[in-house]
């Protein structure tokens, strides 16, 4: 690995190092507790029921047989908890157990609490439920016909449409007209599924008026919110605990169904309730990613410069809302961020269908765009005779401007990323052999969303840092889901108080203990967290600072602060000193993004975030023209990470982005036969092993961002990008044809070399895109940088 | 059901303890692991013999605890991760996992830190090739695998 700082000589004692994760020790002697290893005493153990059928109206539940099991405590069903509830205000679509209808199978209708699993499961299969099945709608195209009874919810529409939209920034007609050349494609993305290694797991206690949840949630935050409407209880009776998590990717971003369930079964028993899904349930419960079909139009000049780009979208959301409405708008969002598109038009469409409900996978709704946009940008290069490298130079953004939706670009080093895979590959220089290919392509994703999921005026993250005994303790909301957010807290806040990241005890993920944070999702943790952490370090350092100098009788500025030493004093020394004077220390930090980061349009809060990273990959491998099998070589990937807070960390992160992006672009599906999962196990469910995994070669570019904590930006989502699209690009620069889909299969592969050898054009990939009646189109008026630098 | 079905006596050893369990016949190995002895370091993916995340050694052999019954273990010597390190000292490949960043989420590890054991005791200079074989059955989904393989490398040479 290598980093390319721009400024090394910062005086940073511990920011950037390669240190192990804080967290590394516990994980490793096998002590770390993850949601599953929670056993309270008299613990009761949860099953749930759920429909075997995509799509059916529930008539009725009947659990006698079930209660009268020996064994069991508790049966409930749908009724018992009426409220509905979802991610989003907009999509408060989902009962903890349905009792109307169920909407794919999976689909949860009853609940029991036992003495052990075993029971619990037999006394699901003796609860009878009488359905009446209704069509199952499978598929963007099938959705979007009028429905043949009725549709799969009765809010938004027409039919099975959940949310509709479109957006013109610039002259769009008039780039057409302008362009010397146009070009259109059709792509489509296949769903995939997150499949972290843990399965969800949910232990709730209710004592005294006051409910715990132990879950492996990324987002205790928003489960909190989810109860307290659920239930129908004060905030403050709610405790959300984020266990040590095994691993998240979005697939635990949501509230969910067992985790309502044991929330109520605790109540109505009395005892511990834990519920830990299957591995075919973790395929059911899903969220991942959307299975999207796209259609890009775009207008270049005569030298390569876009123009104007129609960028239409059509999402399949699964059977209900989750973040929909922001996945459907991210679809269209970021293509902006990379590319200057001076005239810009997005239409998108999200359908409900009878099919695990889609939501947030590493990169949310922008890898599905970003694989069309990156061959979209390749085949134009190839139709006008331009490098596909200096195409793209010809179009980046630039630094600290402001792009067409209004989302504000600060550092940005997306030049610096390209130089560094080209050249490192020799990309230029590769000689040109049937079977061998090399395949070039950017990105670029944001450092945490600039607006909450719901409007209010909290902070987006809050820490506190407490110095009792001698001893640090950072309390913060965000939750470390294998990403490395408590080591980043804990480095941030040793750097400040001349300490080891190990002396810092981070405490993180609860809702009883911790201030806000919003969770971990939309890679915001090190940046806002990070932020956040930095400023209550450093009101600590000042407090710590000031009893020390008042001692010396010297000028705080001549305190020295670093290895362990406060001026003079021993850390504990100085800390004894200033709690001796103003009783148990404690600083705060907040951080919320600035509100000039994005527009004020509607559909304007998905996009901004105050710093994007850039990431640009070149993959090179062998495909071999008689098999259409794929063998990848090497990747390098270069990333723009502002500044690595710890440099190990983000090596990981890069590393396992690179990893995911090219295990689905290559093998990874969420495929379904009428309404039927085809594979919910992991040996069915094809990824990478390391036998897949080839050579990465990954270099960090630091541009030192002006508002991330030290310069930091994200590294938990943006690397994963570029890489799909370069597998693709890959296999056309070795065999000469399309496939315009992914995951890109030997099947596929062959297909197009088929098409090719019939004389047709050599692609494979979908024909057309629906006809879709997108709404009037909203033209959203220039940005109004009068209150701003740019 | 709770109450149905008969038990059976299991005489195994256990990070160098011996047991004698009264267990079902029919219970896992993970099971009785994590349930009856509570030793919950040893994890679970799948429960089906697809992930690796409940690898532990039995005799010094990698096996996958979740298809493990009782019958076939009497007598065995099982490692779990929990006896892996020495008192407050971690093992080499532990250590080496940890200095080499391969772990994130950690669900994974130690079922990779006990196949990679179970691969240098038996060839500390164990190749890249052979580490991807060794461990081709361990799937994990955070750290895309390279640093794993530079871990069990230096581990190797750390054990040689
Ligand atoms: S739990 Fe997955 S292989 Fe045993
Ligand atoms: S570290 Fe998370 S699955 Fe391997």
């Amino acid at each position: 690995m290598t980093t390319v700082a721009n400024d090394p000589n910062a005086d940073l004692r511990v920011i950037g190092k390669s240190l192990p994760r804080v967290d590394a020790a516990g994980k490793l002697i096998g002590l770390t507790a993850y949601a599953d290893d929670i056993e309270l005493p008299g613990t009761l153990y949860c099953k749930l029921l759920r429909s075997h059928l995509p799509h059916a109206r529930v008539l009725s539940v009947d659990t006698s047989a079930a209660s009268a099991i020996k064994g069991v405590i508790a049966v409930i069903t749908g009724e018992d908890i009426p409220i509905k509830y979802g991610i989003m205000p907009t999509s408060q679509d989902e009962h903890a157990l349905e009792y109307e209808k169920v909407r794919f199978v999976g689909d949860p209708v009853a609940a029991v609490a036992a003495v052990d699993e075993e029971t619990a499961l037999a006394a699901c299969r003796a609860i009878v439920v009488e359905y009446e099945p209704l069509e199952t709608v499978e598929s963007i195209e099938h959705a979007l016909l009028p429905p043949s009874d009725e549709p799969i919810h009765d809010y938004a529409g027409p039919g099975n449409v959940h949310r509709i939209g479109a957006l013109e920034f610039g002259e769009v007609d008039e780039g057409f007209a302008n362009s010397s050349f146009i070009r259109e494609d059709v792509f489509f993305y296949e769903g995939n599924t997150h499949l972290p290694m843990e399965q969800h797991s949910a232990t709730a206690t209710f004592v005294g008026d006051q409910l715990t949840l132990w879950s492996s949630t990324q987002d205790p935050h928003y489960v909190h919110r989810a109860l307290a409407r659920v239930f129908d209880m004060p905030m403050g009776h709610i405790r959300v605990v984020a266990a040590p998590h095994g691993g998240g990717f979005g697939g635990k971003a949501d509230p969910f169904s067992h985790e309502m369930a044991v929330c109520k079964l605790a109540m109505v028993t009395g005892r511990p309730v834990k519920c830990t899904l299957t591995r075919e349930e973790v395929f059911y419960v899903h969220r991942g990613r959307h299975p999207v079909l796209m259609w890009v139009r775009t207008g270049v000049s005569q030298d390569g410069k876009i123009l104007a780009m129609h960028f239409r979208t059509a999402l399949d959301g699964g059977a209900y809302g989750s973040y929909g409405p922001a996945s459907m708008l991210y679809t269209g969002a970021l293509q902006t961020t990379t590319y200057n598109i001076p005239a810009y038009r997005f239409e998108g469409v999200r359908v409900f269908t009878n099919k695990a409900p889609c939501g947030p996978k590493r990169g949310h709704g922008t890898p599905q765009p970003r694989f069309a946009l990156e061959l979209h940008m390749d085949k134009i290069a190839e139709a006008i005779g331009l490098d596909p490298v200096e195409l793209r130079r010809r179009n980046y953004v630039k630094p600290y401007t402001r792009t067409i939706n209004h989302l504000r670009i600060t550092s940005c080093g997306i030049e610096e990323v390209t130089d560094l895979v080209v050249e490192a590959s020799r990309y230029h220089e590769r000689k040109k052999r049937l079977g061998h290919g090399m395949g070039f392509a950017v990105s670029s994703y944001m450092s945490g969303a600039g607006l909450p999921i719901y409007w209010n005026k909290l902070p987006h993250s809050e820490c506190i840092i407490q110095v009792n005994r001698g001893g640090v303790t950072l309390y913060c909301g965000a939750t470390d889901i294998g990403q490395g957010s408590d080591t980043v807290l804990a480095t941030v806040a040793a750097e400040e108080l001349g300490l080891w990241p190990t002396d810092i005890r981070i405490v993180s993920g609860d809702t009883g203990l911790t201030p806000v944070d919003l969770g971990s999702y939309s890679s915001r943790v090190t940046f806002m967290a990070g932020n956040a952490a930095l400023q209550a370090a450093r009101e600590m350092r000042e407090i710590l600072v000031s009893a020390v100098a008042e001692k010396m009788e010297c000028s705080p500025k001549d305190v020295m602060v670093g290895d362990g030493k406060i001026g003079e004093l021993s850390f504990e020394e100085a800390a004894n000193l200033a709690q001796e004077r103003h009783g148990v220390l404690t600083a705060r930090g907040s951080y919320t993004p600035p509100r000039e980061i994005g527009g004020k349009y509607k559909a304007a809060g998905v996009g901004p975030s105050p710093a994007y990273s850039y990431s640009a990959a070149v993959v090179d491998l062998d495909a071999d023209p008689y098999s259409g099998e794929i063998q990848l070589n090497k990747v390098w990937i270069a990333h723009d990470i502002g500044r690595s807070i710890n440099e190990l960390a983000v090596k990981g992160q890069v590393e396992g982005g690179v990893y995911m992006g090219l295990s689905e672009a290559m093998m990874e599906g969420q495929l379904y036969r009428h309404g039927l999962h085809k594979q919910p196990s992991m040996l069915d469910y094809k990824s990478f092993t390391f036998f897949e995994m080839p050579e990465v070669e990954t270099f960090l570019v630091e541009t030192v961002d002006l508002e991330g904590p030290y310069g930091a930006k994200e590294a938990g989502q943006g690397p994963l990008l570029p890489v799909i699209p370069a597998v693709v690009s890959a296999v056309h620069d070795a065999l000469g044809v399309w496939v315009d889909e992914v995951p890109i299969t030997p099947d596929k592969v062959m297909r197009a070399l088929d098409a090719k050898a019939k004389g047709r054009e050599g692609r494979y990939g979908p024909k057309s895109f629906p006809q879709i009646s997108y709404p009037p189109i909203v033209k959203v008026p220039p940005f109004d940088a009068s209150s701003t630098a740019f | 059901m709770s109450d149905i079905g008969s038990r059976e006596i299991l005489k195994i050893s256990v990070n160098g303890q011996n047991k004698e369990l009264l267990v079902k016949p029919y219970a896992t190995l993970l099971e009785i692991l994590r349930e009856d002895l509570r030793l919950t370091g040893t994890k679970h993916g799948c429960e089906a013999g697809e992930c690796g995340a409940c690898v532990v050694l039995i005799d010094g052999t990698p096996q996958l605890s979740c298809l493990v019954l009782p019958g076939q273990i009497e007598g065995s010597e099982v490692t779990t991760i929990e006896g892996v390190s020495d008192g407050g000292k971690l093992h080499p490949v532990q250590q080496a996992f940890m200095d080499h960043g391969a772990l994130q989420c950690g669900y994974c590890t130690p079922g990779m830190v006990l196949s990679s054991k179970a691969l240098l005791d038996a060839n500390p200079r164990a190749s890249a090739e052979e580490i991807k074989e060794a461990l081709a059955g361990n799937l994990c989904r955070c750290t895309g695998y390279v640093s794993i393989i530079e871990a069990v490398e230096a581990a190797g040479r750390a054990m040689a």
